[in-house]
């Protein structure tokens, strides 16, 4: 994979970009600038947490996804389904409401993800009596995590959990199973319904680098919208009551924050929203924080309730899903309900060989230079440049900071005339005329974008 | 080149600092990551180390091809005895500090570990110098 750019569910759309620098200042890897009026991004650098879409007063920043109707190409058409779903809608929807629409709208099988949690906890319990020398482990669930330490806390990649996320597991099984009662597998098409842009990125370039028996990406708000349109229609008819799935508590607890940690015995920490977690991977770094024994670390504020693709309010999202894993508690009080989760256990020599994770590679954005003699010149050339930069950040120079700016000026990717202090000074001094200045903040903001007409439309 | 950090005795909620500095330039230099990680627990364990005991300290960062040399100079109370010192569990910190989760006897246990090459000069009354070595 090394020398691969990686796959990215982020993209800006250029004709709705507007060049502003929301996006930029929010990005936790530095990976945004403003060129010509757009917002660009450094696939090498992003780690598809979606702050920049969350932060787009536009909605210039979108997530990819399949062609809804790629599902009909099979026979047998299975939606794969994050707990958060259910999350999205008030109470007076029902779950067997929400699940007849799915049928009605094509789907043959509904599966839901977390149905693999309790499986995924055997098997992480196990790994981490297998592999008692690591500490603290680190969870693998949010891919946005498992790329942000990739780029920026190498060092750390030891500590992750090498078993794939639900996700995988769930699909492993699904496959599995059709196998055994004889659906070909050509047949039969895994259509992953998502919140959140790093899942996606997760199954179209995997880190580890294997496939994700995946066949398409459909996403959360696309079906959201989709399920509201036909239950206000009235269009549900098909009778689900049997094939409406009965989740563990522990299973809807999951991908919500605290979800892992309760699950694993020793001192267990959950900590949400990216900027949260480079703090705890920071310290971790350094054995500031040491005695713990497992990390679950998520880029979202409120884990997966506050995914990109999520339409609900995400305190809302995650009363609804303590509610059903209350009623799931009283309900499944023996634990037999769940009969997918059960079931899972039947393929336990399959699943074993296939959900372990191959070695995670480091791609360290940090690195001035491949040289550490070169690196340390460009480190003294930053020092020299920050001395005349004036240090507030404002981004007018198209880089989200000043010391970005100052490396991007040794790396030879920006100018420090772009700097509108520097152009002031510049022309003070009579070293650049005024509309030398002009034409170097044009090429940062985009043509025209100084016209009075254009910032009125 | 010499990167330069001031250390300020007494004030645990800024101990770290020069370490995450430092990790930041090392990181730069693309040093391995398995080598910054030792050199700045070494460095962090030694920052505590002028915290905990110290007025005021300085760090000093060597960069050279072959090795990376750190000198942490404080003034304050010297070490009066190195050997016990060195031993493991063995800690002269307050009960403030301690209660604080520092000062458990692992400091200079914990540096040397880290470090392939360590040296210590101190004086009682007047302050301690650490160098630590570590080989690229």
């Amino acid at each position: 994979m090394t020398g691969n750019r990686f796959y990215h569910a982020l993209k800006v759309v250029e004709e709705a970009c507007i060049g502003c620098v929301h996006c930029m200042n929010v990005c936790p890897t530095s990976a945004i600038r403003v060129d010509e009026g757009k917002a660009k991004i450094n696939k090498d650098a992003c780690v598809d947490c979606g702050m920049c879409l969350k932060s787009c007063p536009v909605g210039a920043i979108v997530v990819e996804q399949d062609d809804f109707n790629r599902i009909f190409k099979y026979k047998y058409r299975v939606a794969l389904l994050p707990t958060v779903l259910l999350g999205q809608f008030p109470d007076e929807i029902t779950e067997d409401q929400i699940f007849s629409a799915l049928y009605e709208m094509g789907f043959t099988h509904v599966f839901e993800v977390d149905q693999a949690v309790d499986y995924l906890v055997n098997a992480t319990k196990k790994y981490m009596k297998d592999e008692h020398q690591i500490r603290p482990f680190i969870s693998p669930f949010c891919p946005a995590v498992v790329r942000l330490i990739q780029v920026r806390f190498p060092s750390l990649i030891d500590n992750i959990v090498r078993l794939k996320p639900v996700l995988d597991v769930s699909a492993l099984y699904v496959r599995k199973k059709f196998e055994n009662d004889g659906i070909k597998p050509e047949d039969a098409g895994i259509f992953y319904v998502t919140q959140c842009a790093s899942k996606i990125a997760s199954i179209k370039s995997p880190v580890g680098d294997y496939d994700v028996h995946v066949d398409g990406v459909i996403n959360m708000d696309f079906i959201y919208n989709k399920i509201l349109l036909l239950i206000n229609k009235n269009k549900i008819k098909t009778a689900v009551e049997n094939n409406k799935s009965y989740l563990k508590a522990k299973s809807i607890h999951w991908t919500l924050t605290n979800g892992e940690a309760s699950q694993f015995d020793g001192r267990c920490l959950a900590i949400d929203e990216i900027h949260n977690v480079m703090d705890v991977l920071e310290k971790l770094e350094m054995d500031e924080i040491t005695d713990v024994d497992y990390l679950e670390l998520r880029a979202c504020d409120h884990s997966c309730a506050s995914g990109v693709l999520a339409s609900n309010n995400r305190f809302l999202t995650v009363e609804r899903l303590r509610k059903r894993a209350k009623y799931m508690r009283e309900y499944c009080k023996d634990d037999n309900c769940d009969s997918v989760s059960n079931d899972m256990y039947k393929y336990d020599e399959f699943l074993k060989k296939n959900i372990g994770l191959e070695k995670i590679e480091s791609r360290s954005i940090m690195k001035l230079d491949e040289d550490m003699m070169e690196a340390l010149k460009k480190i003294e050339k930053v020092q020299r440049i920050m001395e005349v930069l004036p240090k507030i950040d404002c981004g007018a120079c198209g880089s989200p900071t000043c010391t970005q700016l100052a490396e991007d000026v040794v790396q030879g990717h920006a100018k420090l005339n772009q700097c509108v202090f520097m152009q002031k000074l510049m022309t003070t001094q009579g070293l650049m005329t005024p509309s030398e200045s002009f034409e170097i903040s044009e090429k940062t903001w985009g043509k025209g974008r100084f016209d009075k007409n254009n910032n009125e439309q | 080149m010499d990167f330069k950090y001031e250390i300020e005795g007494g004030n645990f909620s800024k101990a770290g600092t020069a370490s995450s500095e430092v990790k930041k330039i090392l990181k730069q230099l693309n040093v391995d990551p398995k080598l910054i990680k030792r050199i700045v627990v070494a460095l962090y364990e030694a920052e505590v180390n002028v915290v905990a005991h110290a007025y005021e300290g300085n760090v000093t960062v060597k960069i050279a091809s072959d090795k990376i040399q750190i000198i942490i100079s404080d003034m304050g109370p010297g070490i009066p005895d190195v050997d016990q010192a060195m031993t493991a569990g063995f800690s002269t910190a307050s009960k403030e500090v301690r209660e604080m989760g520092f000062g458990a006897g692992m400091g200079l246990p914990n540096i040397k570990k880290n470090t392939d090459e360590m040296r210590i000069k101190t004086q009682v009354g007047k302050g301690t110098e650490l160098e630590l070595i570590n080989y690229l």
